[in-house]
């Protein structure tokens, strides 16, 4: 291998609050296949889509082909020879293959010849595709395939593709796979990005780890184990949690054997999850994102029914109930999402405190919502929290992402739950609320509620946590006591030990 | 450049304003319009707006202003809780058909009794359940099947028009009508007649129930439970799914409302203000309900007014057809120049306008 194909130094890209990257620099040489690691909110995203000209960096260069590269826009790279497949498909259902292939493309040829060149390719890389079907009938790995095929019509010298097998069966991975490797031989270089670690030691031949918006080392993924890529991407200054004094009572909430279908087609559905929450405990249940946290949320909140006796909450089955009866029983729920979830945007704080605490705040006299009550209880979330806003009649959508997170989370937890469950409770949300949240979240367990915290910040995990699983693939690892486990541990729980055993390398 | 702005939060101010500067805006927009048709356009817009509530030929207007604007508000009202929830009826005009037919032949199924305690209120009745029976077809297609309740309640208008014209011509003709179309004048009969309670006022008891729903929705929209997951329904369904709102009997609920009080609209125009079951008997109110829904801001008080403004429109419109031999097609444009411009001036309530070049935020 001469000079590499793609030389990124030095990029830099911050948006207000955040820093997305921070002085990235990796290289990518010709008919490599490389890969971008990191837990999510590590910056892959962003630095990805500065290489395909959706975002322009604020500094540092780009070489591509051995010429100066800073593309302005998608066309632009397109025209370099970059094309990228999305995690998230754009195509056109009610479209059939040949018509959203062509809608893709800068010149499209004319129809038939554009399905000819479809049969061509589909064949030569063992995709095989019909162009003449809609794309409203194929499955989610056939329209990847659609997606593929259109960046590989344009012939280009790096393909980037975005976490492509969240959404494949493992069949379609291993032809997947194929097609890569085939376009790996031609010279066609790939950056690769996911966190499904087997994958990459399968497929990749070299590795940039990125963790919060820097890059913390190389690896030869072939060399490497996946316990020392998961070490490096987690980071290796985890706090271990210190001893705490566990005062355990009795079991709170227990998950016997729950399985729910996802209602999105993305989605993960939960499989067999089996669980026990004590009272004082908080249980940490770490994982990459989308592999179950939302529908595991969503079968806690009531949002997704269950078998009665999979959900039993004090030794009462409440699986088959919904949102009001489970907080009337004493089961509380913040979800991740704040705006649109948890939160009502256009809404005031008001009508928002009500939204999940009118029955037990007792808001509601024969059906008539009391204000002046839920205006109350607003204050109260707003003064117990330190919520920045100008008042309890302000719009959601008009407090910060770290201000409204606050009042989501004390709304819940000032109706004094039995069972707290929070999805990502500090997500996007700055450090001191973020302590402050946590701070909450522990003196609720110590008054004796039983906690539940799904988050994908395994450092946050481990600060507050009594006991910890992991969630892969819509199934829970065993619950493990969060004192003394070990980064590898971890690792293995969030990467899936079962995908290890079958690992062929 | 003219650039957009998203607001931090919705104004109040403008949400108020908005229906005032589409009016204005209407009157200019339709100002140029007649001009273009070479009608005087000041005398236009006078004999439209100002001449049916004050003009020469007022005590004959005003009463029709109330006939007009009854069922234009009682089936606003029920669309608007749809609306607000993000469930779309856009069938009333089916629903009000039906709830004519179905109260008519109940009044005319007791014909010649007199009992005006029970034959009314049981018209009424029959009115509101053929009316929801209407509205449940596209309900329950959409919460068994996901269909989408806009084309199948819309759809479902032009099969009401169909069971009207039969009924018209068969099973309500009256018998007594020397074979011409249409059901007996229930306006002369007494335990069926739905006649005007004051003299030259056009009040009757479809304004009033009209009055009483415009009453009872603000109380369901601002303090009652349901009306709150109605509007966090429409806000935001995950919201409303977090906070335990059921969709589907949502949806059923708002399809169930508006279906009642358009089918009650329905009867009270047939056992009133037209008098009988015909071919023709409906006359688009279920549809430009939809306009003043809208007009009215999906508010109930908001509505009352939008109702009457349109009712106006209607009344000074034939006016001008009459006096001023402007086209029926002018007046529609007109109307429809209204709901264009509140809907566009609409994005001034959550969006600023920034006019200038640059970046500057």
């Amino acid at each position: 291998m001469t000079a590499p194909l793609l030389e990124v130094k030095g990029l830099r890209k911050a948006y207000p609050g955040v820093v997305a990257n921070d002085d990235v620099s990796f290289s990518i040489g010709r008919g490599e296949v490389h890969s971008l690691l990191g837990e999510n909110g590590a910056g892959k995203s962003t630095l990805v889509k500065m290489v395909y000209g959706l975002v322009r960096p604020d500094e540092g260069s780009m070489t591509f082909d051995g010429a100066a590269f800073a593309p302005t826009s998608p066309h632009e790279a397109r025209r370099t020879g970059i094309a990228m497949v999305f995690q998230h498909f754009s195509l056109f259902e009610a479209l059939d293959v040949a018509e959203n292939v062509a809608l893709g493309m800068e010149t499209p040829p004319p129809m038939h010849t554009l399905a000819q060149q479809i049969r061509e390719v589909s064949e030569t890389y063992g995709l095989p595709l019909n162009p003449d079907r809609l794309v409203g009938d194929l499955s989610a790995g056939e329209r990847q395939r659609v997606e593929i095929i259109r960046c590989l019509l344009q012939d280009p010298k790096l393909l980037i593709m975005d976490e492509p097998t969240s959404v494949l069966t493992p069949q379609e991975v291993d032809i997947l796979f194929e097609t890569l490797r085939k376009l790996q031989s031609e010279g066609t270089s790939i950056l690769y990005i996911s966190h499904k670690l087997e994958e990459i030691r399968t497929l990749c031949d070299g590795a940039t780890i990125l963790r919060l918006g820097k890059v913390v080392g190389s690896a030869d993924p072939k060399a490497s184990s996946a316990r020392e890529l998961a070490a490096m991407m987690v980071g290796e200054e985890l706090k271990v949690p210190e001893a705490r004094a566990h005062r355990l009572g009795e079991v709170a909430l227990k998950l016997d054997n729950l399985s729910v279908a996802s209602p999105s087609a993305f989605g993960t559905s939960l499989k067999g999850v089996s669980l026990e929450l004590r009272k004082g405990e908080v249980l940490g249940v770490g994982g990459v994102a989308g592999n179950g946290q939302d529908e595991l949320l969503g079968a806690l909140s009531g949002e997704l029914r269950a078998t009665p006796g999979a959900v039993v909450l004090a030794g009462q089955p409440i699986g088959g109930l919904g949102p009001v009866e489970r907080r009337a029983l004493g089961l509380l729920a913040a979800p991740e999402e704040r705006l649109g979830h948890a939160a009502a945007p256009n809404m005031s704080l008001t009508e928002n405190a009500a939204l999940s605490g009118w029955l037990r705040k007792d808001m509601v006299n024969r059906s008539l919502i009391d204000w002046r009550k839920a205006r109350g209880f607003a204050g109260e979330v707003i003064k117990a929290f330190d919520v920045r806003t100008p008042g309890t009649e302000t719009a959601a959508r008009a407090l910060s992402g770290g201000n409204l997170q606050k009042f989501v989370i004390g709304r819940e937890i000032l109706q004094a739950p039995d069972v707290l469950v929070v999805n990502q409770p500090t997500w996007g949300v700055d450090a001191s609320a973020a302590a402050a949240i946590r701070q909450a979240l522990l003196d609720l367990a110590a008054n004796g509620a039983a906690v539940m915290v799904i988050s994908q910040d395994l450092d946050e995990l481990m600060e507050i946590s009594t006991s910890f699983a992991a969630l892969n693939e819509g199934r829970l690892s065993p619950v493990r006591p969060a004192e003394g486990l070990t980064i590898d541990e971890i690792g293995l729980m969030m990467g899936g030990a079962h995908g290890m055993e079958v690992a062929h390398v | 450049m003219i650039r957009l702005e998203k607001r931090a939060a919705p104004s109040r101010v403008w949400s108020y304003l908005t229906p005032v500067v589409a009016v204005l805006a209407t009157m200019v927009a339709g100002g140029v319009m007649f001009a273009l048709l070479g009608t005087e356009p000041v005398a236009a817009i006078r004999t439209i707006f100002w001449d049916p509530v004050f003009g020469e030929f007022a005590f004959y207007y005003r009463g029709q202003l109330l006939v007009k604007a009854g069922p234009l508000i009682l089936i606003a009202v029920g669309l608007a809780l749809g609306f607000k929830a993000g469930i779309w009826n856009i069938g009333a005009e089916g629903q009000y058909i039906i709830g004519a037919v179905c109260g008519a032949a109940v009044g005319l199924a007791f014909y010649p009794m007199e009992a005006r305690w029970l034959i009314f209120p049981l018209m009424v009745i029959a009115g509101a359940v053929g009316g929801v029976l209407w509205a449940m077809i596209p309900g329950i297609l959409r919460t068994r099947f996901n269909t989408n309740e806009i084309l199948v309640s819309l759809l479902l208008v032009y099969v009401a028009e169909q069971i009207l014209a039969w009924t018209a011509l068969g099973p309500l003709r009256n018998p007594d009508g020397s074979g011409f179309p249409g059901s007996r004048n229930l306006r002369q009969y007494e335990s069926a007649a739905n006649n005007e309670l004051i003299a030259g006022t056009g009040m009757h008891w479809g304004v009033v129930a009209a009055f009483i729903a415009v009453i009872f929705a603000y109380i369901l929209l601002s303090r009652h439970l349901t009306g709150f997951h109605i509007r966090l329904a429409g806000e935001s369904p995950r919201a409303a799914r977090f906070a335990g709102v059921n969709p589907n009997r949502l949806i059923l609920f708002c399809l169930g409302i508006s279906g009642a009080l358009a089918g009650m609209a329905g009867l009270f125009e047939v056992a009133g203000p037209s008098g009988q079951i015909s071919i023709d008997f409906n006359s688009n109110y279920g549809f430009t309900a939809i306009i003043v829904a809208f007009l009215g801001r999906l508010h109930p008080v908001g509505i009352l007014l939008a109702g009457l403004l349109m009712a106006l429109t209607y009344i000074g419109g034939e006016a001008a057809q009459a006096t001023l031999g402007l086209p029926a097609a002018a007046i529609q444009a007109f109307q429809g120049m209204l709901l264009f411009f509140l809907l566009g001036f609409d994005v001034l309530t959550n969006f600023r306008v920034r006019f200038g070049a640059g970046a500057a935020a």
